[in-house]
């Protein structure tokens, strides 16, 4: 008998939600799973903020199911949203006041013992690199150091679920990457990760799963690795020689199963990646010369045009546009 | 209800204040005319100018007093009946329209501020309910008005009694209609104006917005605790305990309905249009 899988540390079903008529989740799905980074994935406007507010309960919705933790944040708040730390696209934080005094502030709202809160804000400003400006005003900080008070400040109370919108934004290079190492290094903790991003070489080797986000529903969902696997089922292996000579007799060798142009030269599809020596070997004793043989290694990046275009063509395929479509906007 | 959150809701937002140095100046140069300069100017210059006719003509238009509160005039001289007069009828409605004036400015700007500033997403996500929000935001409002009052008061007092005390056989200052104003009636004013004032804070899209809107709320309020010091002042102690309780009664059922009125995501800016 296999034990029961851990339920979902965020569930959303069917959830809706308009601000003045206008739909910003349409019948919403994401399952964020227990102890792993969950990315919602998706361009500016995709909802991804506006769920973030929901498992929360900051905001209510329209329509669907919300579970987080296993409670409803409209009935359970206070409990919800003691059990999260959020750190949202703006890093919210006070400015005249010192980062001290932003972390108490946080820290005495959760409940925090006072007789721990000093050693917490100690803790917490150590593990982000912050503890050197804990006594100067937030104002005078830069983004970088606002991104990193605000990471210390969702974890002073120790919450299960950790809540991160953009967190990287305005960020340059450097800081963006050590946050997200910082992020990283949060699941080994134990914690449970919802990250927003439309920075998809963020997500790339930080998500456990992805969600990918348009126009305030979920296109797909799953393990990187899973999702790339059910976008290219077939191994595949970009090859490209000089003189762009066609290479396409190649599928007469055991386990090529066909060639395609591609962006560089040649897509050859095999049944096994381990025969890409045995098709480069072929080539050369053909009298080609090899420039360039990439096996194919989706990226999420890939992944994530991949999702947008198939889903563009469904809804062209189920609402084809207007004859006059492109006058009525050019008018 | 978290008292503990609300105190430290308001702790946070009395100690930003204080930290705003482009805040308290002007509440203290306000308290400071209205208190201090304004009282200290007339009060001094009745009592320098010794029986001449224009104290003389002020003494006789004391007369359009009502006669209990004539009775209760002291001195002997024109000039020390004015002053006593002055200091005792005169400046009370001041009272009320110094900490109406600080308070509704802070209160205006608390709730719509956090939106602007990005922090309402802090608090919306906190778990910090939102009647605990509204009375903390209250009291921060209220805080700095009363103190800065108060203040005002205790210089006002030391004012008139050094200078109208010795025209009137001795301090005098505060009377007991004085004490009543300032701890009784003018509170519960104070709490009317604010919970109108954090509603529509609450509510309106620009901290601009809030500013304008308070003034159409406090204005009409202002004129009417204005005439209500007066009367607290003119009248019997039991005429003063009454108006007191009910400002405090209306204060108390407007703090109530505006608790409930605040809703968590009104803090993020998103709610009914805004």
């Amino acid at each position: 008998m296999t034990p029961n899988p851990a339920p979902p540390a965020v569930s959303l079903q069917g959830v809706a939600k308009s601000f003045n008529d206008v739909p910003a989740l349409t019948g919403l799905d994401v399952v964020a799973p227990d102890g792993q980074i969950t990315v919602l994935l998706g361009p500016n406007g995709a909802g991804k903020t506006t769920a973030i507010r929901i498992v929360t309960g900051a905001m209510s919705t329209d329509a669907g199911t919300v579970r987080t933790l296993g409670l409803d944040p409209d009935a359970d708040g206070e409990e919800v949203r003691h059990a999260c730390g959020v750190v949202s696209a703006k890093p919210a934080l006070y400015d005249r006041l010192s980062g001290t005094d932003n972390l108490r502030y946080a820290a005495e709202l959760h409940g925090v013992d006072k007789r721990i809160i000093d050693d917490r804000i100690r803790s917490a400003a150590g593990r982000f690199g912050i503890e050197h400006a804990l006594a100067s005003q937030v104002g005078g900080y830069s983004t970088g150091m606002k991104t990193r008070l605000a990471l210390a400040r969702s974890v002073l109370h120790e919450p299960t679920l950790l809540l991160f919108d953009e967190p990287t934004s305005g960020l340059d290079p450097e800081s963006a990457q050590a946050v997200l190492q910082l992020i990283r290094d949060m699941t080994t903790d134990g914690h449970t990760v919802v990250m927003c991003t439309h920075h998809l070489v963020e997500a790339e080797g930080l998500a456990d799963h992805v969600v990918v986000l348009d126009e305030g529903t979920d296109l797909i969902a799953g393990p990187p690795a899973e999702l790339t696997r059910r976008f290219w089922p077939e191994d595949s292996v970009e090859i490209a020689v000089e003189g762009d000579a066609p290479i396409d007799d190649i599928t007469v060798l055991d386990g090529v199963r066909r060639t395609e142009p591609s962006r560089f030269g040649t897509r050859v599809v095999l049944d096994d990646p381990s025969l890409t020596p045995d098709v480069v070997a072929a080539l050369v004793g053909a009298g080609h010369r090899i420039r360039m043989v990439n096996p194919h290694d989706p990226t999420l990046e890939e992944l994530y045009f991949a999702v947008r275009r198939s889903a563009r063509e469904l809804a062209e395929s189920t609402n084809p546009p207007a004859p006059n479509a492109d006058r009525e906007v050019a008018r | 209800m978290n008292w503990s959150r609300t105190l430290t809701v308001a702790r946070t937002d009395v100690k930003q204040l204080v930290l705003a140095k482009d805040f308290w100046m002007p509440m203290g140069i306000l308290g400071s005319i209205f208190f201090v300069i304004v009282p200290l100017v007339l009060l001094f210059s009745i009592t320098s100018l010794g029986d001449v006719d224009a104290v003389r003509s002020i003494a006789d238009t004391l007369e359009v007093l009502p006669e209990r509160a004539q009775a209760q005039i002291k001195g002997d001289t024109p000039q020390g009946r004015t002053s006593y007069a002055l200091a005792v009828f005169l400046f009370a409605p001041m009272a009320v329209v110094v900490p109406l004036t600080i308070s509704t400015a802070v209160g205006a700007a608390t709730l719509v501020g956090e939106r602007e500033r990005g922090t309402g997403e802090f608090l919306a996500h906190s778990p910090a309910g939102t009647k605990e929000i509204y009375l903390g935001k209250l009291l921060a409002s209220l805080l700095p008005g009363y103190f800065t009052t108060m203040v005002g008061f205790t210089a006002y007092s030391l004012i008139v009694n050094l200078i109208v005390g010795p025209e009137v056989g001795g301090w005098f200052f505060p009377t007991t209609q004085w004490w009543l104003l300032m701890l009784w009636v003018l509170p519960g004013f104070l709490l009317i104006g604010l919970s109108l004032v954090l509603r529509l804070s609450g509510r309106v899209k620009s901290t601009a917005a809030a500013q304008q809107a308070s003034g159409l709320i406090t204005l009409p309020l202002i004129a009417v605790s204005y005439a209500q010091a007066s009367g607290a002042i003119y009248g019997t102690a039991g005429t003063t305990i009454a108006i007191g309780a009910i400002a405090w009664t209306i204060g108390i059922a407007s703090t109530v309905k505006g608790m409930s009125a605040i809703k968590r995501q009104r803090l993020l800016g998103v709610a009914d249009g805004v």
